[in-house]
């Protein structure tokens, strides 16, 4: 990999992709080796309201946490949530009606320059200067993050090498793809060597090979030790990315966690659905039901000798099956199929906000 | 192995540096498209000055002379109106549509200092559109005699006058929705371009005194008499100190107006 930007501090050998997935629980919690013990939070938000002019309520309604630094830190809710507003409020371009924000220990509200300095935003409707070439937007970023002017033209060409554009230095971002032009604002938004890189939506309307590539950019950078706050509504892309996934609506905070244990602490919600033959739907499904680990059972469908019946368990679906196989031979019944669904992301995010649409 | 700066003042950057690179940009860019900038900036101007300083002056209905009074009178115009539209359109169009300028409100610079490049480099435009209009002016005309004296009184007045249009364009840029900037361009323009007191020395109309005080109120015509006053002192004019005052304070109330109205379009 090539030597990223100077004065960041030195990068650990990279890490293959999926052992970043195996350490996700840990990543977090581990002590950040370049930095001094306790080191400060890289974001820390307490308590932050935002209230528009003339809204009904409030866009974010008192949220507080802290990411660590060196963390990938995800904001997870539905269109209209609070997360862009939270992270506007962050970048500077929000003004809080209460609350503190802070990034890299800078308040943003009391020291928005110098907020800015230390922060990057990849936001989430492209805004590249279409005034100037690909090139040329990450060189005048970096003039007006005053990086000195002999820096500018190489990191210009690394970051276009590192995200993949270096074919396209010289192109108009009118005539970029979509996937492009993320990629050249991400590019834009590490020019100036930012301690938090705030991303918004990275990947909406993306194709899945540009996704999967700033999926990549993005783990890679959090290896690098950038600090890195995301939102999504894309659940598969939070479990994927965060260390720590905050779920929001209505403007506050109803769970953070690591993605695994956000999904562990859904009771009831892993699944083990069997088709059953020779024996009665309703007395099977209270038997079932009072299996230990099983949190309740239902018949799905029941008809022409054969029923279908769902149990939610508590854990791991698999770790339920063998009682609930022994229960239906008890009942005198025959297995014909079974289908175990483990819960995810989505679960939780259901559970947590619903399913009524906005 | 490289430490990272671990304050943020080691992270802080310069004011100066940050608006420098703000500006460099703009001015970057009107570089690259200096071709069309400059047919943008002349057209107009160029045939009010080759009608009424030429053509109507040979054919006798125009007292010769004339050219004399209008010279001035357009170099002011093109101060202020070239700025007013290097600022006002750019920036409808910016903060509804594009966006483009986002990065530049998150350059480490206070969003004031933001409004006030805009007003900066509006008056560069405006100056440079102003400047062009002497090689033309003298190309086209036939009696253009000048009081050299007067020229750095001049370049004075045009500085003032191209930062308040510049000031004006940004009040007008965060103002208007872009729905209706092509009306209020056409109703705003239009009437500036016609009671700057640049195709008539200023005093002379007292006879139209509800025109006269119209013409008060537009601070071209205060470029345009200081103008005539240190270029061309035998045609009456307003005195200086009262054009300086009315430019100085037409900045300023542009400004506060433009700049507020910048931070709040730039904030939510």
């Amino acid at each position: 990999m090539a030597a990223p930007v100077s004065n960041r501090r030195a990068l650990p050998p990279d890490p293959p992709v999926a052992s970043r997935h195996v350490s996700i629980e840990t990543r977090a919690a581990r002590p950040d080796r370049s930095a001094p013990q306790a080191a400060p939070p890289a974001v820390e938000v307490a308590d932050l309201v935002k209230r528009y002019p003339k809204a009904k309520g409030n866009a974010v309604d008192g949220i507080s946490f802290a990411v660590a630094p060196g963390e990938v830190f995800g904001l997870l809710g539905p269109n209209g949530a609070g997360k862009t507003t939270t992270i506007g409020v962050l970048t500077t371009r929000v003004r809080k009606t209460a609350g503190r924000a802070t990034v890299a220990g800078i308040d943003v509200a009391a020291d928005p320059v110098g907020a800015r300095a230390v922060l990057g935003v990849v936001p989430q409707r492209p805004n590249l200067d279409r005034s100037l070439d690909a090139r040329a937007n990450l060189v005048w970023h970096a003039a007006y993050h005053g990086v000195p002017r002999a820096r500018r033209g190489p990191l210009a060409d690394e970051l276009l090498e590192r995200m993949g554009l270096a074919d396209k230095a010289g192109t108009n971002p009118d005539e970029l793809s979509g996937g492009q032009a993320q990629r050249l604002i991400i590019a834009r938004g590490l020019m100036h060597d930012p301690r938090v890189l705030f991303l918004d939506e990275p990947s909406t309307g993306l194709d899945p090979q540009a996704r999967l590539f700033v999926h990549d950019r993005v783990a890679e950078l959090a290896a690098g030790g950038v600090t890195i706050v995301l939102t999504t509504h894309d659940m598969d892309e939070a479990a994927k990315l965060a260390d720590r996934v905050g779920i929001v609506d209505h403007g506050r905070l109803l769970a953070l966690d690591t993605p695994a244990a956000l999904v562990a602490g859904l009771s009831g919600s892993a699944t083990v659905d069997l088709a059953v033959t020779g024996a009665d739907a309703t007395v099977l499904r209270d038997r079932l039901a009072a299996v230990r680990g099983t949190a309740g059972a239902e018949v799905l469908e029941d008809g022409a000798g054969t029923a279908r019946l769902r149990a939610r368990v508590d854990g791991e679906a698999g770790a339920a099956l063998p009682g609930l196989l022994d229960e239906v031979a008890a009942a005198g019944g025959r297995v014909l199929d079974v289908a175990l669904g483990e819960p995810t992301l989505e679960d939780v995010f259901i559970d947590l906000t619903g399913r009524g649409l906005r | 192995m490289t430490t990272l700066p671990t304050t943020a003042a080691d992270r802080r950057v310069s004011t100066t540096r940050a608006f420098l690179g703000v500006l460099g940009r703009d001015v970057a860019v009107t570089g690259r498209e200096f071709g069309s900038f400059l047919s943008q900036v002349l057209v107009q101007p160029f045939f009010l000055l080759f009608v009424f300083g030429k053509v109507l002056s040979q054919l006798g209905y125009i007292a010769p002379g004339y050219a004399q009074l209008l010279l001035p009178g357009l170099l002011a115009l093109n101060a202020f109106l070239v700025a007013v539209q290097a600022v006002a359109l750019p920036l409808v169009i910016d903060f509804s549509y594009t966006k483009e300028i986002e990065d530049r409100l998150l350059a480490p610079l206070s969003t004031r200092m933001v409004a006030v490049e805009k007003i900066v480099f509006g008056a560069v435009r405006g100056m440079i559109g102003s400047l062009v209009m002497i090689p033309v002016g003298y190309l086209v005309l036939d009696q253009v005699t000048w009081h050299l004296g007067g020229l750095p009184e001049s370049a004075l007045l045009l500085v003032l006058g191209a930062l308040a249009g510049g000031a004006a364009g940004l009040v007008i840029g965060t103002a208007v929705s872009p729905r209706r900037i092509n009306i209020v361009f056409a109703v705003v323009i239009t009437p500036l371009l016609f009671t700057g007191s640049t195709q008539f020395p200023f005093l002379q109309i007292s006879s139209l005194r509800w025109f006269q005080v119209i013409c008060a109120l537009n601070p071209i015509t205060y470029v345009a008499e200081g103008l005539r006053g240190a270029l061309t002192p035998q045609i009456p004019h307003l005195p200086g100190w009262v054009c300086f005052g009315a430019l100085v304070l037409a900045c300023l109330l542009f400004g506060a107006i433009g700049i507020q109205g910048f931070v709040r379009r730039a904030l939510d």
